[in-house]
């Protein structure tokens, strides 16, 4: 369909459209006209992702004169082919409806590893052996000794790109990884240098948050993005985590072994340089003293991981004297490793800032804060020097280094802090350093600074006034739709109680009774006997799944759900996962129902991302049980350190924001369920905690902080005034009724027979009368731009 | 078999008292052919077997000639004089060796009328769907091959079931068990340390299917007469087969459930150190190699809209050591003791994937059960016969090589991967309808249904029961009146909407319904609780209810005959009338065989069969009066 937006001609490529897609368009629509930033709230299930690119391609193709740039970004890849196929959808439309001057050029960027062709250099296991196999045929010295001996070998792929040059584009089009990848064999370039190279041409780009946020990948990558782009941050609940931990490094002691034999090979390499090429490292240093840190524009090839620190804050500047000499940088390395052992070998938890850290550095180990700062610089200047090119190899030396930068750079809004041992496990030593990010507005600032217009939208951003505070910006817009149902398609319950009427929740000292976890496993027991296709169940944590699943495959509950449901359960082995979730959809379509069992917060940071990006939509997730509210680990001195922080700095109350993470974190879960109006599914969130502070109104004891050690933070949550529910986001709250706030295991089977039996009858798409949920062209023009609002609101 | 074919001199007799015609008499697996010694008489014969229902004979001893009756369907017959016995002996067994091995096969495709040109697939249709419905077949038999119905008449009332798209689908495979392997739990004997394990087939082949490895380690440690083509596929596909044998079956399987042990212990120090002793057992505890590599491939083919490996390639936050460390990810394990732990999730993940994959599989599967119907019982002090399991592993095999070579030939997976890229991300409600390809639903006896519906009715609650009880049945006309006009005049203002109904409306109505009706058969019959029919006599029940498809049947075919506008229905009636009448007899048979204490309860199941019968009887009555009356001159009342 085709509407006008004020002076906007929207194309949009479905007969219909939500109201709350338009109006979604329309706020769009304002921050864009005021090139400013903004924040926008809507339910999962109501098409975001085709309201954005829909408004904004149509605004730029309505703005010919001044051409637009969108660059869109996702947490995971696998979003990011979701959004290009919606695009491919899009773009098809438009250009059937404008014919060929609505041709765009679209791509989606990823890493070498998804990008490559070269079946060589794909052989490789991981991320970082596959970056290092490129290197290792495309390094400029090594084509440079290619050219002079054809021993050496080259990648076919990027040697063709090579010599097409400028001939080697992409034509107009939508381009997937998989479509780059196809269309790279087919002319024989590299796809993966061909993408990045179109990315300054491309008028779509769809890539990963990181390209943008992390300055070591944006430093090379996102450099030149022009500022008329309009920046679009996707499911950015988590954005503040993504900040941080961009700009947070950790030293364990395998990290300094390892940096300890990376600088004896270096050390090594300096030696045969200086019998074999001693002129290289003398014109090193001349172009050091003449301050140059880096050889002005490399190869493209040649790029590695740009600076940790944030672009504004590096240095202009020559390079210390002390380090200018290789030999001299590698004693301040070693000596800086040894200090770092030291400062690892401690008996208690240390936390530190990091002007008092850097201090100590001085007077322990000789390295003032100037040198450290440039540690990146140098390094990276050195292994380019040396001709190094399996740097998969020198990951250890380049953390350290980069802990240096970071750490010589920021003064504020970080700590160190120094564990001697895991809380849990406090019998087996394995001290960890880390350098932790407690801001996040520090590296999403120079996006704010550099683009004219960011977005930054999700399901779950409530409560929405918070997010300006933790990303220090100022959006022109920002606002929080609703969900306009046509009928009541999701029904979140709280089961409070089990089967045989006792309580149930994850809080610490009840989630290994015995009683408790039968309870949770009858409960899925009888909801798989009664859901149809997938039920998706989520756990607190990855070793509370463990224990359930072997407790539950001991008492045989486990076997009487296989009667029912094939079973899936995430792993911390992600290629595992994939397969399983793969499975899993499989036996979703075929019919034979499945259950996926998968964790709420993983406990390797952000790896697995399950509970973030996978969509449990229609069939696949009929049901989703919470099992408990997952919370964060708060015995984790990161955690404590962060939320001073941000008590300091923001007046943030830490029961708030723990209840708020947790909150969107289970919200994030169970939001997966709704692709569509004419989608339903069903909430089951399994934990009496939620219902206490929703009914009494009167404040529960956390049990997960009863753990914790700070007494303050205990009774900070004591008293927290809010209760956990209402910071749900709205669409599940004005769903769930008070009678489905407190049920036991027998009422939530009752009520899901009932519902489930709802759903299956006819309904009427368009809407009942009075409120319309499905809006058709005609609907559109109707109502002018007046009448809007009154429509909806 | 001595010869595929019998000649003899005999004399064909069209009747008893029929002297016969001399001639001779040869018959083949098909047909059975008279040649008459004078070739103008008219005797000549030329009978297919399949058309032989059965054969009576005279006796040796016996003051008869030695005859052989040889009766067909039609009801005709064919007699043949030997001239002495051993001739009729040597006819007869031959006979006899043709109908048994025609069986079921030549006596169903019966009668091909004149009217009916029926293809051999068709043909072939029919034979399977008797042969799967032993009701069917009992109605066909009784009915068709009695010439109550024709062929065509009887399947003309199931036409559903000729469909072709229907029979074209194929038949359900029998899945691997949704139960773990793990589950396997021995038994012991209580009195020594000795525990038993039992292993079918089946249970091998799930075994074989989950673990790779084990049925690698199989096929080269155990004593084997593997065909060169299979060893040919392990060595090129990357299996390393180690060519010298080195266990027997029954050590194999001793060290596999040791290993099992192990694991399940969840001491993963105990299993390293058996396995660095014992290089076998390594085998069993280790991580399944080949499972990983089979895992690289299907991650190329895995739907992008949840590839997670992807994303993890994409990650250069998480750099070792980069990014947060949230919750602490020590490894608790060393790295050697590691190698010999697997989780109990990757198990299920695995034990999953097989049971959905499992149908590749099965068709071999079947074969095997068919072959070894016996349960393998193995004991771990008991050899096992190695056939059997051999066989499994080898099957399983076969079928792998298939499979990979199908895997590879399978060049559009990228294609697929799109499409359904392309369907996760589409809006199913923002546009028109969209027709995705649906696997129609197949019941095809919706008594299944129902049943299962009772079994559901029964568990919920009594409630639902109670509840459809106060539903009100009885309306008066003029509420029924009052209603219709509301619901008009609604229309009338309102246009028609979509669901006419209200939604809480039509489920109420169905509800009460699915109930009523699985309630009904609940009382007639399968369920095995407290039903009156279960009270009686198997025999007796069984009598019963093929009576009461039988009656079925018949009104089904004598109430469509109505009106009768052709002599070919007024044939048909009469007939139908003729076997209706024979019923009578027939249930009050029934009722007199039962012990008195049940004869009330078969009168009752009876009674409802009688009335049906009784209207039919009285209506056919009725009508031949009007017809006789209309039609008094004409002699038998033909058209």
């Amino acid at each position: 369909m085709k509407f006008q937006i004020e002076d906007v001609t929207v194309y949009f490529p479905y007969d219909y459209i939500y109201p709350e897609q338009y109006s979604y368009m329309i706020e769009l629509k304002r921050a864009l006209d005021a090139k400013g930033h903004c924040l926008l709230e809507m339910p999962t299930g109501t098409g975001k992702t085709i309201a954005l690119l829909s408004l904004i391609t149509s605004y730029s193709l309505s703005k010919p004169q001044t051409p637009i740039k969108l660059i869109y970004c996702t947490r995971t890849v696998h979003e990011m082919e979701k959004t290009l196929a919606e695009l491919k959808l899009l773009h098809n439309y438009q250009i059937k409806h404008l014919g060929p001057q609505a041709r765009i050029l679209a791509i989606g960027l990823s890493s070498r590893k998804n990008l490559c062709v070269n079946p060589t250099v794909l052989a490789a296991e991981n991320r970082d052996s596959v970056d290092a196999g490129c290197r290792k045929l495309t390094a400029s010295w090594v084509r440079a000794m290619a050219a002079e001996n054809p021993n050496v070998p080259t990648c076919q792929f990027f040697e063709n790109y090579e010599r097409a040059a400028s001939a080697a584009v992409l034509p107009p089009g939508v381009y997937t990884l998989q479509d780059l990848r196809v269309f790279g064999k087919e002319k024989g370039w590299c796809p993966y240098f061909l993408a990045r190279h179109m990315v300054q041409f491309a008028n779509v780009v769809v890539y990963s948050y990181q390209y943008l946020l992390d300055p070591k990948v944006a430093g090379i990558i996102s450099k030149e993005m022009q500022k008329e782009s309009v920046v679009v941050f996707d499911e950015a609940h988590n954005i503040d985590n993504v900040c941080i931990e961009a700009l947070s490094v950790s030293v364990r002691r395998q990290t300094l072994e390892g940096a300890t034999r990376n600088l004896n090979r270096i050390s090594q390499e300096i030696d045969r340089f200086k019998a074999t090429d001693a002129s290289r490292l003398r014109a090193e240093y001349n172009r050091l003293v003449e301050g140059l840190a880096l050889r002005g524009n490399l190869p493209i090839t040649d790029n590695w991981l740009s600076n940790p620190a944030l672009p504004d804050d590096i240095l202009k500047e020559a390079v210390p004297g002390n380090i200018r000499r290789a030999e001299h940088f590698l004693h301040v390395l070693r000596r800086l490793v040894q200090y770092l052992r030291g400062r690892l070998d401690t008996e208690n938890v240390e936390k530190e800032s990091p002007v008092s850290f850097v201090a100590s550095i001085n007077s322990h180990a000789g390295i003032d804060q100037k040198t450290l700062k440039f540690c990146y610089d140098r390094l990276h200047s050195l292994m380019l020097t040396l001709e190094i090119t399996d740097t998969d190899e020198f990951l250890h030396i380049q953390t350290i280094c980069d802990f240096a930068t970071l750490v010589g750079t920021y003064g504020r809004g970080f700590s160190i802090i120094i564990e001697p041992f895991d809380e849990r496990m406090p019998h087996i030593p394995d001290p960890i350093l880390q350098l932790s990010c407690h801001d996040a507005s520090l590296a999403i600032k120079p996006v704010f600074d550099r683009f004219q217009s960011v977005v930054i939208t999700s399901g779950t951003l409530s409560p929405i006034d918070l997010y300006p505070r933790l990303l220090n910006f100022h959006p022109v817009v920002s606002r929080s739709f609703t969900m306009s149902l046509t009928r009541d398609c999701i029904c979140p319950m709280v089961l409070t109680r089990g089967s045989d009427q006792l309580p149930v929740s994850t809080k610490f000292d009840m989630r290994s009774d015995p009683g408790v976890v039968r309870n949770y496993g009858k409960l899925l027991l009888e909801m798989v006997s009664v859901v149809p296709d997938g039920i998706v169940c989520f756990f607190v944590s990855y070793s509370y799944m463990d224990g359930i699943i072997n407790t539950w495959n001991d008492s045989g509950i486990l076997k009487e759900i296989m009667q029912h449901k094939l079973v899936f359960i995430e792993t911390q082995d992600v290629v595992e996962t994939t397969l399983a979730l793969d499975n899993y959809r499989r036996a979703c379509d075929c019919g034979r129902g499945a259950v996926f069992f998968s964790v709420a917060r993983m406990l390797v940071s952000y790896r697995g991302k399950v509970a973030e990006g996978i969509d449990f939509d229609r069939h696949y997730g009929r049901l989703v049980i919470m099992f408990g509210v997952p919370f964060q680990y708060t015995l984790s001195k990161i955690l404590l350190a962060r939320l001073e922080y941000l008590r300091d700095t923001f007046q943030i109350k830490e029961g708030d924001f723990l209840t708020f993470d947790a909150l969107r974190q289970a919200a994030q879960c169970v939001g997966r369920v709704i692709r569509s109006k004419a989608d339903y599914g069903m909430m089951i969130f399994a934990d009496k905690r939620l219902l206490a502070r929703a009914i009494k109104g009167e404040p529960e004891i956390m049990g997960d902080f009863l753990l914790s050690s700070s007494s303050e933070l205990v009774d900070e949550c004591r008293y927290s005034r809010y209760d956990k529910r209402s910071k749900l986001p709205s669409w599940i709250l004005s769903h769930l009724r008070d009678v489905n706030l407190n049920l036991s295991t027998d009422m939530a089977l009752h009520i899901a027979k009932e519902f489930l039996r709802k759903m299956a009858q006819p309904y009427e798409k368009i809407g009942g009368s009075g409120r319309k949920t499905l809006l058709s062209e005609e609907d559109l023009e109707k109502m002018g731009d007046g009448g809007m609002d009154e429509m909806l609101y | 078999m001595a010869s595929a074919h019998v000649t003899k001199r005999a004399k064909y007799k069209t009747t008893i008292k029929d002297p016969g015609t001399p001639g001779t008499l040869r018959m083949t697996f098909e047909k059975i052919l008279f040649v008459p010694h004078n070739p103008k008489s008219a005797g000549k014969l030329d009978v297919e077997f399949r058309y032989i229902k059965g054969q009576k004979h005279t006796k040796e001893g016996s003051n008869k000639p030695p005859w052989l009756n040889l009766t067909n369907n039609q009801n005709g017959s064919f007699i043949f004089e030997f001239e002495n016995y051993s001739d009729l002996q040597e006819c007869r067994d031959f006979v006899g060796k043709v109908l048994a091995k025609g069986g079921e096969v030549s006596e169903k495709p019966t009668v091909a009328y004149p009217d009916e040109q029926l293809s051999a697939a068709e043909m072939e249709l029919r034979i399977k769907l008797l042969q799967e419905d032993s009701e069917l077949q009992k109605l066909h038999k009784q009915f068709v091959l009695s010439g109550v119905l024709t062929e065509t008449e009887f399947w003309a009332t199931r036409k559903k079931l000729l469909d072709r798209e229907a029979s074209k689908k194929t038949k359900q495979r029998l899945g691997f068990k949704s139960a773990m392997i793990s589950d396997i739990k021995p038994s012991t004997d209580g009195r020594t340390n000795k525990v038993t394990f039992n292993l079918t087939p089946e249970v091998i082949l799930q075994i074989f299917a989950e673990k790779p490895a084990v049925h690698r380690a199989f096929l080269s440690y155990v004593p084997n007469k593997v065909p060169g083509a299979l060893k040919q596929f392990f060595s090129s596909s990357s299996w390393p087969v180690n060519n010298d044998p080195i266990m027997s079956e029954r050590t194999f399987w001793t060290k596999y459930f040791r290993a099992e042990y192990l694991h399940s212990t969840k001491n993963s120090i105990a299993a390293a150190a058996e396995a660095a002793e014992d290089e076998e057992l390594a085998v069993f505890l280790k991580q399944d190699d080949i499972l990983a590599s089979e895992a690289r491939n299907k991650i190329r083919r895995v739907d992008p809209t949840l590839d997670m490996e992807a994303d993890e390639g994409d990650d250069y936050t998480h750099l070792p050591d980069h990014g947060i460390f949230r919750e602490g990810n020590k490894e608790m394990t060393e790295s050697q003791n590691e190698l010999y732990k697997r989780s109990l999730s990757q198990d299920i993940n695995r034990h999953a994937a097989v049971v959905l994959e499992g149908r590749a599989v099965v068709f071999l599967f079947e074969n095997i059960h068919v072959s070894l119907d016996c349960i393998c019982s193995m004991n771990l002090n008991v050899d096992v016969e190695l056939e059997d399991t051999k066989a499994v592993a080898e099957a399983l095999a076969q079928s792998k090589q298939k499979s990979s070579n199908k895997g590879e030939s399978d060049g559009d997976t990228s294609r697929e991967r799109l499409d359904r890229l392309s369907r996760m991300t589409e809006i199913e409600d923002l546009q028109g309808p969209n027709t995705l390809p649906l696997a129609p639903l197949c019941i095809k006896d919706p008594r299944d249904y129902f049943d299962s519906q009772q079994a559901n009715a029964l568990r919920t609650s009594g409630d639902a029961l109670g509840g459809i009880e106060q539903i009100k049945c009885g309306l008066s006309t003029q509420e029924v009146y009052g209603s219709l006009r509301e619901s008009i005049s609604s229309i009338k203002a309102m246009g028609l909407k979509e669901p006419i109904f209200k939604p809480e409306v039509a489920h109420q109505v169905f509800d009460a319904l699915t109930n009523s009706i699985s309630n009904t058969k609940y009382h007639i019959g399968k369920n095995p609780q407290e039903s009156v029919l279960d009270r009686l006599p198997r025999k007796t029940k069984e009598e019963l209810l093929h009576h009461w498809t039988a009656i079925l049947e018949l009104l089904k075919h004598f109430w469509a005959s109505y009106p009768i506008t052709t002599t070919y229905l007024y044939a048909k009636v009469n007939r139908l009338k003729d076997a209706m009448s024979n019923i009578y007899p027939q249930l009050e048979e029934i009722k007199g065989s039962v012990p008195s204490e049940l004869r009330h309860q078969v009168s009752l199941l009876v009674r409802p069969m009688h009335q049906a019968l009784d209207a039919a009887i009285q209506h056919y009555e009725a009508s031949m009066q009007k017809r006789s009356a209309q039609s008094g001159e004409r002699p038998n009342g033909y058209v």
